[in-house]
């Protein structure tokens, strides 16, 4: 590559500032499981000293086990669910040029976006019109909402980038269209499969705004974290399962971006654009 | 035309259904299209537009008791454009989010361009770690900053132990300064990416050649950079300034009574006021002025790519 050209000298401050920007992006997020090893009540400076109380007070609280068993089964749920529609809806927008296809994509990636607040809101509207009760469904069918747009982003790239041709030649030489897309298409969109059922539990696992307008008395954990909040004296132990989520969270996640190679980066500017 | 023909075919073969309906999706590549599409739209209609409607539906509708009344009325929105309450928290959630709006983006702009121009190897490492915080909880990103902007928290007793104040800065929590802050900070990675996929998608000879017909770096980045980033650009601002608008947590949180915002006076009316019809107005006069702002936005924006061409 000629990129190191005399159009673009490296600039000293440009990189400072680059690395100055991570520090700042990173920082926040940081001090939550900093102080969350914190030996005192209170979140402030200086520092009192090491402990892990506050994860062990945590490993011994049936509520939270409740809401981790909640969050997982949703979680799990929808990215299943919203995983599997999206595989079927990638396969049609990469495999031909529908008609309305693209006020369909649109469409369907409206939720990225919308404010959640309004979905949530219409779809409790809608729960309450129909005397659906308020339950860990509610939440799942909110948060398939919000998720289906992203699995269809990350597997998008997946299916654009493979030759059609060889479906072709295993239609030809007389398999059917279950076994096709079994033996040939499944095997290379798997990555991007992996990388969607990652990035769409982790949303569902964090996801906050569609379960608090939906939930009903079963909390998950991001409810939990919340009704917390209220509580000064329970600072520490937010702080505590605060730590835990953003450890998952960030080894998911990078996982997912490892493994799918980075699906929404290359499709970003079309599908975020529409 | 052909497709219904094809259609039709199958129905003939009732005993192989199975492989002649394999074998139409194979030929017809349309209705095979669209029958892989049907679930994930239909879990949209019935999950988006359907409630959407009937949520535009109740709008209409009055509270009565802990019913409702289903008269057709515009009361609701007579109470939204004449109560001055309600005018007070559009207007100061589209200033909120228009200021998080703008602080981001330029403040990604040069992050997206160093990735883009200066980065050669391990961009992609370059790329994740940009939008790895992205993919955590918001809330938690959110929490984050009330942990460091709080009246004991990270900033006032880091400043407090060195001496340099001698009383905790009160400013800080519980304001719309706040609110843009966090805002900006959480929706970082919104900013960069479209930046930066629109500027990597600059063709570098465009450069070489302003260069070599003797244009200094700065009139290159204003005639060749900017205007090409400018997609990005766009697309960022809209992908920041829409959802925050409606944004709930972060002014639940850190916003204090100066810094809520209309996403707080509608979880009100569907909460402790119990005023499901009015908070449903609510919502739809959000849209509304969204997709008004947008409308002007995308006209300016067009215009201006029309004076550039």
């Amino acid at each position: 590559m000629s990129d190191v050209s005399y159009i673009n000298r490296p600039s000293r401050a440009l990189t400072v500032y680059a690395y100055a920007f991570l520090v700042v992006l990173y920082a926040p997020i940081l001090f939550i499981p900093l102080f969350s090893f914190n030996d005192s009540i209170y979140v402030k400076f200086p520092l009192q000293g090491f402990t892990t109380r506050w994860f062990v007070e945590l490993w011994q609280r049936d509520s939270v086990w409740a809401a981790l068993g909640n969050s997982l089964r949703v979680g799990l749920s929808v990215a299943v669910v919203s995983t599997a529609l999206g595989v079927l809806a990638a396969r049609a927008i990469a495999g031909s040029r529908l008609p309305g296809q693209s006020a369909i994509v649109a469409f369907v990636m409206l939720p990225l976006v919308i404010p959640t607040i309004i979905f949530g809101v219409a779809l409790l509207v809608l729960m309450s019109r129909m005397g659906v009760p308020l339950s860990l469904y509610t939440i799942f069918i909110g948060h398939l909402i919000v998720c289906l747009p992203f699995a269809i982003a990350t597997l998008l790239p997946r299916f654009e980038g493979f030759d059609r041709s060889m479906e072709e030649a295993s239609a030809d030489l007389g398999e059917n269209a279950w076994w096709t897309f079994w033996r040939v298409t499944f095997p290379i969109v798997a990555p991007g499969i992996v990388a969607s059922l990652l990035l769409t539990f982790t949303i569902s696992f964090d996801e906050f705004i569609m379960a608090f307008f939906l939930s009903g008395t079963e909390a998950t954990l991001p409810m939990y974290i919340w009704s917390q909040l209220r509580f000064p004296r329970e600072f520490p132990s937010v702080l505590a399962l605060s730590t835990v989520i953003l450890a998952v969270s960030f080894i998911l996640v990078f996982a997912a971006l490892r493994i799918g190679r980075l699906g929404l980066v290359r499709t970003g500017g079309d599908t975020h654009g529409a | 035309m052909t497709d219904l023909q094809m259609a039709a075919r199958a129905e003939g073969y009732a005993p192989r259904r199975r492989a002649s309906l394999g074998r139409l999706f194979h030929r017809s590549p349309t209705l095979g299209g669209y029958a892989l599409l049907s679930p994930a739209l239909m879990v949209m209609v019935l999950g988006m537009l359907v409630p959407f409607l009937i949520l535009v539906a109740m709008s209409f509708w009055s509270r009565d008791g802990f019913d409702f009344d289903t008269t057709f009325t515009f009361l609701n929105y007579e109470r939204a454009a004449s109560e001055p309450i309600f005018g007070t928290f559009l207007a100061r959630s589209f200033w909120v989010s228009g200021c998080a709006t703008v602080a981001t983006v330029l403040l990604c702009y040069p992050m997206a361009y160093y990735v883009a121009f200066h980065v050669h190897r391990n961009k992609m490492l370059w790329v994740i770690l940009m939008t790895l915080p992205f993919w955590t909880s918001y809330l938690l990103r959110v929490f984050s900053w009330k942990v460091i902007l709080g009246y004991e928290g990270v900033i006032n007793s880091a400043l407090l132990s060195a001496g340099l104040i001698a009383e905790p800065l009160e400013f800080l929590l519980y304001s719309q300064t706040a609110v843009i802050i966090t805002l900006a900070h959480a929706w970082a990675a919104f900013a960069i990416l479209p930046i930066y996929v629109s500027l990597e998608k600059i063709d570098r000879s465009l450069l070489e050649a302003a260069a070599d017909l003797g244009d200094g770096p700065v009139r290159r980045f204003l005639r060749i950079t900017l205007p090409l980033s400018m997609p990005g650009v766009i697309s960022a601002t809209f992908l920041i300034f829409i959802p925050t608008t409606g944004d709930y947590i972060t002014p639940a949180l850190l916003g204090g009574p100066d810094g809520a915002m209309i996403g707080n006076l509608i979880q009100l009316q569907f909460g402790p006021v119990n005023n499901w019809p009015m908070g449903a107005a609510l919502s739809i006069v959000l849209m509304l002025w969204i997709a008004a702002v947008a409308a002007v936005f995308l006209f300016l924006a067009r215009t201006y790519r029309e004076r550039l061409a």
